[in-house]
Order: structure tokens, then sequence, then C-alpha cells
């Protein structure tokens, strides 16, 4: 007992202190610095689902929020293809989604970025790459520029995500 | 021939001041919402992006789809250009009267239903029908509504109508705020604004502008997307020049030019304002309520011509 209350006391607090609360917007400053360099202030990214569980979907969502909000730096989703620099895909490809996500890709105009995100569309999660249903991961089907890891990642990985990716142009 | 230059130049200043209009709401709404939004110059970095960027064509598009994008543009352009801005007297608007106007946007609004229904996709012509249901009932009530002030006028041109209305005192006329509130609630449908069409949707099953313009690419999107901006601000305008014109520049001296624009730039911001709050606090309504909506409209422009040869003539 009093050996465990000294040990309490030699090892003191081992919380490290937070991230600055500020990370997001000191992210986002850089997002838009690069978006303003290479897609003149403005990047319109088209969000595909080929198989994923949502959880994904739940943290794209929680970019477009009141507290991240992704759109005061130049990014924001559309419903089309056509208009989009940016195709953002998520979960592991499902043999059904397959022809969609490539005929989605096939339909962006130049110039186009491609962007993995979460642990499935890298390697196919927790779906494994031998389930039935699955084709394969994103990069077996459309090349890919950037992948962002996580299962989900946070809206914070999404936006430095993006930003690898306009910058690796 | 300076009238006319400025004349041109009004044209001018109204089309490259669309995009901050647009930008104007969008940024208004977002702060609404407890977000910081884009900026009011956002629409313009997205258009200067789209020019830059290649095109991408389907492979049956005929050239129907191909050429869509620069008629419909120039038409809207044409409409704006016979709406006066900041000065009364223009020789573009006295050769074009409101039916010409309204006659320009159906030309326009022509040419994108075909586009969408080209491609042969299915939101494309879903798009398509939707526009051409809503624009047969909103047009009527549209002209309806701009005929009340004719009758006090006796003209359809827009010049004459506003050196009538800045002519007679002000006076509270109750045809005058049927035919307002008729206004702007067909202001509200033929911009695809809240309540029934909203501009930043993603559900496709719910566009009816977005869903013709989804395969436009490059810069034939910035063009549909340049003509639907300036759409809204030349709505606006109209809406300006029929109902409070007051503080219009009628000759041409440096001091009436910079009063009317400023006026009408403080208008554009009232109007622009009351939108971003109406789609803020409205939910979109159901496609099969729309007609309800926009024969209520025409009611209320009929209202007002009623109202007017009850009340007014003679009077």
């Amino acid at each position: 007992m009093l050996r465990m209350l000294k040990q309490i006391i030699r090892v003191g607090s081992l919380s490290e202190t937070l991230a600055p609360s500020d990370q997001v917007e000191q992210l986002g400053e850089k997002l838009r610095e690069s978006v303003r360099k290479r897609f003149a202030g403005s990047l319109t990214i088209r969000a595909v689902d080929a198989g994923s569980c949502n959880g994904c979907e739940l943290e794209i969502h929680a970019t477009n929020n009141a507290y991240y909000d992704i759109e005061r730096f130049g990014v924001h989703f559309t419903a089309s293809p056509r208009f989009a620099d940016m195709l953002l895909v998520t979960g592991p490809v499902s043999i059904n989604m397959r022809r969609a996500l490539e005929m989605t890709y096939e339909a962006m105009p130049e110039p186009r970025l491609v962007v993995a995100m979460g642990d499935c569309a890298i390697d196919c999660g927790v779906f494994g790459r031998d389930n039935y249903a699955i084709a394969g991961a994103v990069r077996d089907i459309i090349p890919v520029d950037v992948q962002i890891h996580g299962c989900p990642p946070t809206p914070s990985d999404i936006i430095q995500g993006i930003l690898a990716a306009v910058e690796s142009r | 021939m300076s009238t006319f230059l400025l004349s041109v130049l009004q044209a001018v200043l109204l089309v490259l001041f669309a995009p901050i209009a647009a930008g104007f709401v969008a940024t208004c709404k977002a702060r609404l919402q407890n977000r910081r939004g884009a900026g009011v110059l956002q629409p313009w970095r997205n258009l200067r992006k789209l020019f830059a960027k290649e095109v991408v064509l389907a492979e049956h598009a005929s050239w129907i789809f191909r050429s869509a994008p620069y008629i419909v543009f120039t038409a809207t352009v044409m409409a704006a250009s016979c709406v006066p801005a900041v000065l009364v007297d223009t020789p573009l608007s006295l050769t074009a009267d409101v039916i010409a106007l309204v006659a320009l946007l159906a030309l326009g609004r022509f040419f994108l239903a075909l586009a969408g229904m080209d491609i042969g996709t299915a939101f494309g012509g879903m798009g398509a029908s939707r526009e051409m249901t809503f624009s047969a009932l909103a047009e009527p009530a549209m002209l309806m509504s701009v005929f009340v002030l004719s009758l006090g006028a006796q003209s359809t041109n827009l010049t004459t109508m506003i050196h009538y209305t800045l002519a007679t005192s002000f006076a509270l006329q109750p045809s005058l705020a049927f035919a307002l509130a008729a206004m702007l609630m067909i202001a509200i449908a033929e911009n695809g604004r809240i309540p029934i069409d909203n501009p930043t949707t993603h559900l496709e099953l719910t566009m009816i502008h977005e869903a013709m313009i989804l395969e436009y690419s490059g810069r034939h999107l910035a063009l549909m997307e340049w003509a639907a901006m300036v759409k809204l601000t030349l709505f606006a305008t109209l809406i300006v020049d029929l109902f409070m014109p007051w503080g219009m520049a009628t000759e041409i001296s440096a001091g009436a030019i910079a009063l009317g624009l400023s006026l009408w730039i403080g208008k554009l911001i009232l109007l622009l304002l009351a939108l971003a709050l109406v789609e803020t606090g409205l939910a979109k309504m159901r496609l099969f309520q729309v007609p309800e909506y926009l024969s209520g409209a025409f009611v209320l422009a009929f209202l007002g011509l009623l109202a007017h040869y009850m009340l007014e003539i003679g009077a």
C-alpha cells in the first residue's frame, strides 16, 4: 500500500499536455495557402463510398460542421465527379462498387487527385482481402496519390491528408 | 455616346458583381449556421479554377450540349443588360422591355433543359422535366406581377415604369404589396433557392437546377454557374427597379451616379440578407407542393391586379 503510494508520488503525473487547440487552425491555414497556390483557391472534392461501414463518412461530415468548417479554407464537397478536383474514397472496394469507382475516376477532369481514406481503403481493414465480396483495396483499382490512416481518421487527419495530396502536385 | 458607354458599363458591373452577390449569400448563411464560411470572393475563385480546368465530354454529347453554356450565358447577360441598375435611362433598356426580358430568360432555360436531356443520364432528364414544369407556372405569375405595375405606368418598358414610379409620390398601394409578394416568391423559385430547390444539395433526387448541369465540367460548368449567379443578381435588381427605385440616377452626373450606385448596392445587400434568412429558416418543400406555391404566387399577382382596378383607379 505504502509502496504503491510512494510509486504514485515518485512517478507523478503522466498525462501529456494536450496539443494546442489551434492545431486545426494552423493546418487549415497551410491548406488554404496550398489550395490557393495549386487550385486557384478552390478545391472541389467528390467523396465515394466504395463499401465502407460509414464510420469514415461520419468523420467527413464532421469536417463540414461548425467546429472544423473546412469550407473556410476553400474546400468544398460536390455531387458530381465532373465538378471535382479530388476523389476521396472510403472503404474497401466491393465487387459491386468496382465499376462505379472506375467510372467516377474516368469522369473527372484533369488535374485530378485521389485520396484513399481509412484503413479499409488502404488494405481492406477489418473486412479482409480474401473476403468474397471485395475486389481489393483502392490502389488495386485506381491510382492513389495519398493515403489517410485511421479507423476512422479524425477530421484533423483528413485535413492533413487533403493537404498532403494538394502538395503532392 | 457617354450614356451608351455608361449603360454598357452598368451591365458589365452587374455581371462582374454577380459572383460576389452569390458569395455574400453563402457567407451570410454560413454565419447563420455559426460557421465562418469561405468568404464573399469564393465564387470568383471557383470560376477562375474552372476556367483553367480540362473539359470532359460524355461520348454521346452533341453540339447542343457543347453550345448550351455559351447560349445560356449570353442570353442571361443580355437579359441583365436590359435591367437598369444605376442609371434609369439606357439605350439597351429602351429597346427591350419586361416581356423581352422574360423571353430571354426562357431562351436560356430552354437550352439548359435541352442540354440536361442531351447526354441521356437519368438525372439530367429528371431535372429538365422539373424545371420545365415549374417554369410553366412561374413565368405567367412573373408577367402578371409585372403587369400590375404596367397598368399604372401604361407600359411594359422598364425605363418608363421606373420613371413613372419615381414621378408619383410615395403611397402605400395594396396592389404593389401583392405584386411584391408574388415577385419575391417567383424570384426564389426561378433562382432555385430554398424552399423550392437547394443550391448546396448533394442529393441528386432532390435537385432541379443542379441536376441539369451535373455532366458539365471546366469552362462549360463555369459559364453555367456564372449564368445562374447573374440571374440571381438580375432578379434582385429587377425587384429593386420595380418596387423601390428611389435614388436611381436619372441624369448623368457624378453625384447622381455615386448615389445611385451606393443605393443599388445597399438595397441588394438588404434583399440578399433577407434571402439568406429565408434559406436558413425554411426547409425545402416537397416537390409536389411547388405547383401550389407557384399558383399561390399567381393568385397573389392576380389579386394585385384586382386591387389596382378596385382601389386605385379613379382614387
